[in-house]
């Protein structure tokens, strides 16, 4: 019964073809290192799965943005284990994607023709550091606030735009409401968005590409 | 590939990844459950009594309408609610006490002197001196609220959803 209802959906979906096509490829002789972009995969579909429950209960405002976490921390259910995860997860997934990003680079795996693979891994790369940057305001505690007005300040400080930049990050001249709005926003729905997006060409080349062999001595 | 009695390889990595992430995702998914549904399962029924003042203020004979607020915390904020209340003395030392709120669809209901009647603005229920439904549509009388009388200071016993 089981059989032939996926042999119907198969028929119709190509099931076996995406899996021979995805999981099933042929791969070189690798080691645990080229894991990590598995494991970056992972993380963010974590850190996707836990920022959703936690927008269950977060209020992104200065009034509650603090009251809200610990109502989170505190109040509900499990609510300590998810938030748990979401803080290490967002640490680990930095972690994670820098290695991933130094094993290619090590190994040469950016090379023809898999630079496009390269750029939007930088582009990557650069989202979550965002995402950290932009999370890290959320609490809104005396860490996350002096935190980001210092972080506001470091581009505040290039010659001619700097105060332009700082400017647009805070959205005016002070660290305050609108600052946390376009913070959380930045952190729930550009960033996941430019990430997801940017997986999808990633994981697309490296399927229709493959991936590189550890380069030896003649490389 | 020859058929061996034995795991191969490829058996072994599926049931471990299958293992794994099962528990994985109870350890995760199961407590979330808990996470999403747990504010409805609180259960804060309190009880307090609400001094209403000294009982001699009220006039024997026409209900008096008074208020007071109580707060709550509902997760990350305290929200103040204003109740009323109607003080009906019937005599020097009996006295009924009802919620303002229609029993109908929570409207308030105010006395009306001319008939001697509680009118609900909404749907027209008429409630008697006693709370009592005189027409409309409401399927009970007036809440009333429990009283006591200590040193000819009134209380109601209030009874916080």
């Amino acid at each position: 019964m089981v059989k032939r209802l996926f042999t119907w959906l198969d028929e119709r979906l190509g099931l076996i073809g995406i899996y021979d096509t995805v999981l099933d490829r042929k791969v070189p002789k690798v080691n645990w290192w080229f894991t990590l972009g598995s494991a970056s995969m992972f993380l963010f579909v974590m850190q996707g799965v836990t920022g959703v429950f936690l927008t269950v209960y977060y209020v992104p405002s200065p009034d509650h943005a603090y009251d809200s976490i610990q109502y989170i921390m505190n109040g509900v259910a499990f609510g300590w284990l998810i938030r748990g995860i979401h803080h290490w997860g967002a640490t680990l997934m930095v972690l994670v994607v820098f290695i991933h990003m130094l094993r290619t680079f090590y190994f040469a795996a950016y090379k023809y023709p898999r630079e496009i693979t390269w750029l939007t891994g930088v582009v990557l790369l650069l989202s979550t550091l965002g995402m950290g940057f932009t999370g890290y305001l959320l609490p809104w505690n005396q860490r996350a606030y002096w935190a980001t007005t210092v972080g506001t300040e470091i581009p505040g400080t290039i010659p001619l735009i700097g105060d332009w930049i700082l400017r647009i990050m805070r959205g005016g001249t002070d660290l305050s409401a609108v600052t946390l709005a376009r913070f959380f926003s930045l952190h729930i729905w550009f960033l996941p968005a430019t990430i997801a997006a940017m997986v999808g060409i990633h994981l697309y080349l490296v399927i229709r590409l493959g991936i590189s062999a550890i380069p030896d001595k003649d490389d | 590939m020859a058929q061996s009695p034995d795991l191969d390889r490829r058996q072994f990595v599926t049931i471990v990844t299958a293992v794994l992430g099962s528990i994985m995702g109870a350890v995760v998914g199961l407590p979330a459950i808990g996470y999403l549904i747990s504010p409805a399962l609180a259960q804060r029924s309190k009880e307090a009594w609400i001094p209403l003042g000294v009982l001699d203020n009220y006039s024997i004979g026409t209900p008096t309408i008074i208020n007071f607020t109580r707060s709550k915390v509902n997760g990350w904020e305290k929200t103040v609610n204003s109740y009323g209340v109607y003080v009906y003395r019937k005599s020097q030392t009996e006295v009924l006490v009802f919620s303002n709120i229609c029993t109908h669809l929570s409207c308030r209901v105010t006395w009306n002197d001319e008939v001697q009647e509680y009118a609900c603005p909404c749907h027209d229920a008429h409630f008697d001196i006693d709370g009592g439904i005189v027409f409309g549509p409401p399927p009970r009388p007036l809440d009333g609220y429990e009283t006591k009388i200590e040193d000819g200071y009134l209380f109601i016993l209030f009874q916080e959803a």
